[in-house]
């Protein structure tokens, strides 16, 4: 239980995928221009990584290693992956067609989202069963959701502000301050360990 | 060897089994799309102005096959022939286009409304109006600077002699001059109505009178001569009803200002004085 939990806030807070290990970049800058969008964003992302980790593990561990043929990893979880997000896309417009109108739109961006290959292949190369891996893709979800959430806030201050100078108008502006977002969250380095162990 | 076989039986595999899922989603659980939206959709112009009332061109395209009710009239920009091709779609009768324009209503040129002050700053009305209303005395007019000439996606709008005026022919009923214009004295109307109020002031006749020559004074002379009882005095404005105005032309004539004038198919005719 103990280790579930370390899992769960340290994929949150000290190694946020967005924030620390620089993955799912395009979402992060793209669709965070609004809180509403952002959170949107955030929660598909969340339950793709998570569904897409409880597909993805068993194939590492029954096929590809049984096999021995762990090199074909990256394109099979691709494959995977894609077909996954298109299939939640096709359930979604069919039986939740409120749900599927606020993601929707997200949905095909996820498809392509690195920061959800990364969670399946990060989860196989750290060793974790598939409970863990399971609780490991749901803490980097919501570390996604809350990065996107916080530099949304960040960006609706800085959108329409005219003292920033003309040079560094849009996306300079944007990436310096995701950058200083990013560096604020290397403050949680050490706490993990410094609560649990 | 055996390794390179079974990679590539694998993924052959792999991708058969993904394949299959999505087409046997696509066939149990596809949500059929009405045919006849791709169809309205193309009639439409695409511009997604918001005339028609609705979220752009889709919104709209949408509402019609939602509510069969709806008339297919409401594009503005499209005129008569997308309400034909929309009615012909949805197998209903055409209805012609109510087409609106745009109206200054504000004669208060160069010549007619005093300067307070000589305004030297940001050439927008936006700026202008923020400081103390603009330069002209009438704080109700056309400020002149032309932002509603820039907003407009049809160059129909030209500022002379200091007031805007929009030629008829040119515009098409979008609407964004009226949300441009800081003094909100753009207003949309049918283009049938012939007979048009050109001001906007609420002051009193004598304040008018003050600021400007060709203003309303709020005589009451016009709602006496309209033989329909079409014109009323709201706030000291002459204001008419166009569901009962004829355009028989009376109230023109008997204005003392001359700011009821007919308007011309090119835009505003504007009267000798």
């Amino acid at each position: 239980m103990k280790t579930l939990i370390i899992i769960l806030m340290s994929s949150i807070l000290v190694n946020n995928y967005t924030l620390s290990k620089f993955l799912g970049i395009c979402p992060f800058l793209g669709v965070s221009k609004k809180t509403d969008q952002a959170t949107g964003m955030g929660i598909a992302v969340t339950a793709v990584m998570v569904v897409a980790t409880a597909v993805t593990w068993p194939i590492q561990t029954y096929v590809l290693d049984t096999l021995g043929i762990g090199f074909l990893q990256t394109i099979v979880f691709i494959l995977v992956i894609a077909t996954l997000v298109q299939f939640v896309e096709i359930v979604l417009k069919k039986y939740i067609p409120t749900l599927h109108k606020s993601l929707g739109v997200y949905l095909p961006l996820i498809t392509t989202n690195c920061a959800v290959l990364g969670v399946t292949i990060n989860n196989i190369s750290d060793g974790y069963n598939f409970i863990e891996s399971i609780f490991s893709a749901l803490g980097c979800g919501l570390g996604f959701l809350l990065a996107m959430v916080l530099f949304a806030g960040v960006r609706s201050v800085l959108e329409g502000n005219n003292k920033i100078p003309k040079r560094l108008q849009g996306l300079p502006i944007t990436l310096i301050a995701a950058s200083i977002v990013s560096l604020s969250f290397m403050g949680f380095g050490g706490i993990i360990e410094n609560l649990f162990g | 060897m055996t390794a390179i076989i079974f990679a590539a039986i694998l993924a052959i595999v792999l991708g058969l089994i993904c394949a299959i899922v999505l087409v046997l989603a696509d066939k149990f659980m596809k949500v059929p799309v009405d045919e006849r939206f791709p169809k309205i959709r193309e009639c439409l112009p695409g511009a997604n102005c918001g005339a028609c009332g609705y979220t752009g061109c889709d919104g709209y395209a949408q509402a019609l096959i939602d509510n069969p009710d709806l008339k297919t009239n409401l594009c503005v920009p499209g005129g008569d022939g997308t309400a034909k091709a929309i009615a012909d779609v949805l197998g209903k009768e055409a209805e012609d286009v109510i087409e609106m324009v745009a109206v200054v209503k504000c004669d208060g040129n160069c010549s007619a409304v005093k300067q307070r002050f000589e305004y030297k700053g940001v050439k927008t009305c936006e700026a202008a109006n923020m400081f103390y209303g603009g330069a002209g005395t009438c704080s109700f007019g056309c400020i002149g600077l032309g932002d509603c000439a820039r907003a407009c996606p049809q160059d129909a709008i030209c500022v002379e002699n200091g007031v805007a005026y929009v030629n008829s022919e040119l515009c098409i009923g979008c609407g964004i001059c009226a949300k441009a214009c800081p003094h909100h004295i753009i207003e949309l109307m049918p283009d049938v109505n012939r007979t048009l109020v050109l001001c906007s002031s609420h002051d009193k006749g004598a304040v008018v009178r003050k600021f400007c020559t060709n203003g309303c004074i709020a005589c009451g002379k016009c709602t006496k001569t309209c033989p329909n009882g079409a014109i009323t005095l709201v706030n000291n404005l002459a204001t008419i009803d166009y569901e009962k105005c004829t355009n028989c032309g009376a109230c023109r004539d008997a204005c003392p200002v001359h700011c009821i004038v007919e308007k011309d198919i090119s835009g505003i005719h504007r009267i000798a004085k």
